[in-house]
């Protein structure tokens, strides 16, 4: 039995219109039927044009916005059918490194206090150095000075925050992890060692990871898989290898046409 | 003379964990109708160089310690808030790094996109909306028309992002500033983002300052490239220049850890360590503990390695350690 299976799985909202009497005028299927089986262990990358439903998809996996319709089914329960608190308490198991990382941080909470509530959701035992020693390995992990401990999301530049927001995701020790856009916002250095570190947890924890990406180098790279959405639909998956080398969707060989190159432009 | 002139910019936070040097004695210059690129590891300083140049730099913990920025006769860092503000968002337009915390997320698209319009160019309510929904149209924004009646949260990353762009370039501006502007668009908007940019450059003259840690695309769109580490500019040479012949160790570090050169499973290279403490003096060279491709053993330890042009247009900071 795979992972994670979903079933015809929708999202659809409402586009209303209209001051006063708000009249529906439009649907946006940001996810329109979906049918994904991911296997334990296994690191699916996801790619697809802007607005085509990426985001949307792991925000109804995660149980964030409620499905139209299917089903989401983690290792055997269907988390549809949870109740909220049921999912909250799931929910330890899988977490979300989101786009926009900035939005998603407390501003009021340093990166230690964000880190350390983060670990011990998972080990609510932990106290005192030990806490202090988790909080400084989770930092060096994902590349962060330990002098930063006491900073506040805001003293941070983009790339340092993005960091702050994959440890904060990696502290509950989750099984599955939906990864949006993780390191887009990062240099290429810091974002081999973000990808390093994202394989070998995956390896080593044996963690299932959706891999949410514009960067084609980069899903290639780490998925082992990859899946190519286009307005709320799956129209392509298969191997990592084969859809980079004969990909069959015309999105796709748009795609590959279009990524830049620094050999392609020496003038 | 230049379109912009920037000297020696020096901006520093005064925290309670001692003086974050964020921008070190930084200079460039920009032409009409050419584009500067910066590039540089996360937290080098790319963002604080040009929000100082646009007084956006909250003060205090910030302060701009030294340094000019002359814009057309101006210096922008010390004209005043009154001047900037007829400068900021009409005569110069600033992309953002993070779309989602310089969108109101309570006002709807139409009227932010339309604000400058309103603000700077005194238009009427109707013209203002009907150009924002123009401008969205330009950035490839599906169905404008409903869609600019929308609130943030109802578009997705990489169309905020969009909007954040089509914001910047509706005063059609003199110089375009824009920080990490595509970093959340697949290649195919990417693409479609770079060429909106590139004509606006060729009809109107517009210049740009590019800042990415994509180096395909500041190879693609950039004229010179500027390359930071540690508050400073450690290389600067033409694009093309730049990725045939890098000099400097950090210059050839960063091409060597882009993806797209490594073999699938192959580990990536990644430059070891940490970006220096820039809270602590530093005496020498910047890079010395992390410079692997070339000496660090002849790397300067007593002063810091002075910019130095050392073929036409192409500056390098001059440690031997580095450029060995
Ligand atoms: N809360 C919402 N209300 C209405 N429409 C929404 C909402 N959230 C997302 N959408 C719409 O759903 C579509 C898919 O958005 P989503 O954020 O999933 O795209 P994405 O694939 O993640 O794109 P990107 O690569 O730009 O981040 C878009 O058209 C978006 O405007
Ligand atoms: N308000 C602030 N208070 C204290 N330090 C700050 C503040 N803003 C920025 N810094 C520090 O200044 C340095 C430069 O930040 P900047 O945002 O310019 O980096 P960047 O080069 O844009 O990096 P990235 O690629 O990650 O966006 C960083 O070390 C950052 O932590
Ligand atoms: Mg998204
Ligand atoms: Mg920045």
């Amino acid at each position: 039995m795979p992972y994670l299976q979903l079933s015809d799985l929708k999202t659809h909202f409402p586009v209303k219109k209209g001051l006063l009497f708000k009249r529906e005028v439009d649907t946006v299927r940001a996810v329109d039927g979906i049918d994904l089986e991911i296997e334990k262990g296994e690191i699916l990358g996801l790619v697809g044009e802007s607005g085509c439903g990426k985001s949307t998809l792991s925000r109804t996996v995660m149980q964030l916005v409620p499905a139209t319709g299917g089903k989401v089914v983690l290792d055997g329960e269907d988390l549809s059918a949870l109740s909220p608190d049921a999912v909250r308490a799931r929910r330890l198991d899988f977490q979300m490194i989101f786009q926009d990382p900035y939005a998603s941080l407390n501003p009021r909470m340093t990166v230690s206090s964000t880190l350390a509530e983060a670990l011990r959701t998972r080990q609510p035992e932990l106290k005192g150095d030990a806490l202090a020693g988790a909080v400084a390995e989770l930092m060096e992990r994902v590349g962060l000075d330990r002098r930063f401990v006491r900073k506040y999301p805001h003293e941070f530049s983009g790339g340092q925050r993005q960091r702050i927001a994959i440890a904060r995701a990696l502290a509950p020790q989750p099984k599955l992890v939906l990864a949006d856009e993780p390191v887009s916002a990062l240099d290429v250095s810091i974002q081999s060692q973000i990808l390093n570190l994202l394989k070998d947890l995956v390896r080593d924890l044996d963690l299932t990871m959706i891999f949410i990406s514009h960067d084609l180098s980069v899903v290639h790279y780490i998925a082992d898989r990859i899946a190519v959405m286009h307005f709320g639909k799956i129209v392509e998956l298969g191997d990592a290898e084969e859809v980079m080398a004969r990909p069959g969707h015309d999105y796709t060989k748009k795609l590959l046409a279009s990524i830049p190159t620094i050999e392609t432009h020496r003038r | 003379m230049s379109l912009l002139e920037v000297t020696d910019l020096k901006t520093y936070f005064h925290t309670r964990a001692g003086v974050v040097r964020a921008v070190d004695g930084v200079s460039f210059s920009l032409e009409r109708g050419k584009t500067v690129g910066i590039v540089g590891e996360s937290g080098s300083g790319k963002s604080v160089t040009c929000y100082s140049m646009l007084g956006l730099i909250p003060m205090p913990p910030g302060r701009i310690e030294g340094g000019a920025a002359r814009f057309d006769g101006v210096d922008l860092l010390s004209c005043g808030e009154r001047a900037l503000r007829e400068i900021r968002g009409k005569r110069i337009g600033m992309i953002f790094q993070d779309p989602m915390t310089s969108l109101n997320p309570y006002l709807r698209v139409s009227t932010q996109v339309a604000e400058p319009l309103r603000l700077h160019m005194g238009m009427d309510k109707r013209r203002a909306h009907a150009a924002a929904v123009e401008a969205l149209r330009e950035v490839g924004i599906p169905d404008p028309e409903t869609r600019v009646d929308m609130y943030p949260h109802e578009f997705s990353g990489g169309m905020r992002q969009r909007v954040m762009i089509a914001m910047a370039l509706i005063t059609k501006p003199e110089i375009l500033v824009a920080d990490e502007p595509t970093t959340a668009l697949d290649v195919t908007v990417q693409k479609q983002i770079l060429d909106l940019i590139k004509a606006r450059q060729r009809e109107l003259g517009t210049a740009v300052i590019f800042i990415t840690h994509d180096l395909a695309v500041i190879s693609e769109v950039c004229d010179e490239v500027n390359v930071m580490y540690a508050g400073r500019v450690v290389e600067r040479a033409a694009a093309a220049e730049l990725f045939e012949d890098p000099r400097h160790a950090y210059t050839r570090s960063l091409l060597k850890s882009i993806p797209a050169t490594h073999a699938k499973g192959e580990e990536l290279y990644t430059i070891p360590g940490l970006p220096p403490d820039v809270s602590r003096p530093i005496s020498g060279c910047a890079f010395a503990p992390r410079n692997q491709l070339g000496e660090s053993g002849r790397c300067l330890t007593d002063s810091r390695p002075p910019l130095t042009e050392i073929a036409a247009g192409h500056w390098v900071q001059d440690c031997p350690g580095c450029l060995s």
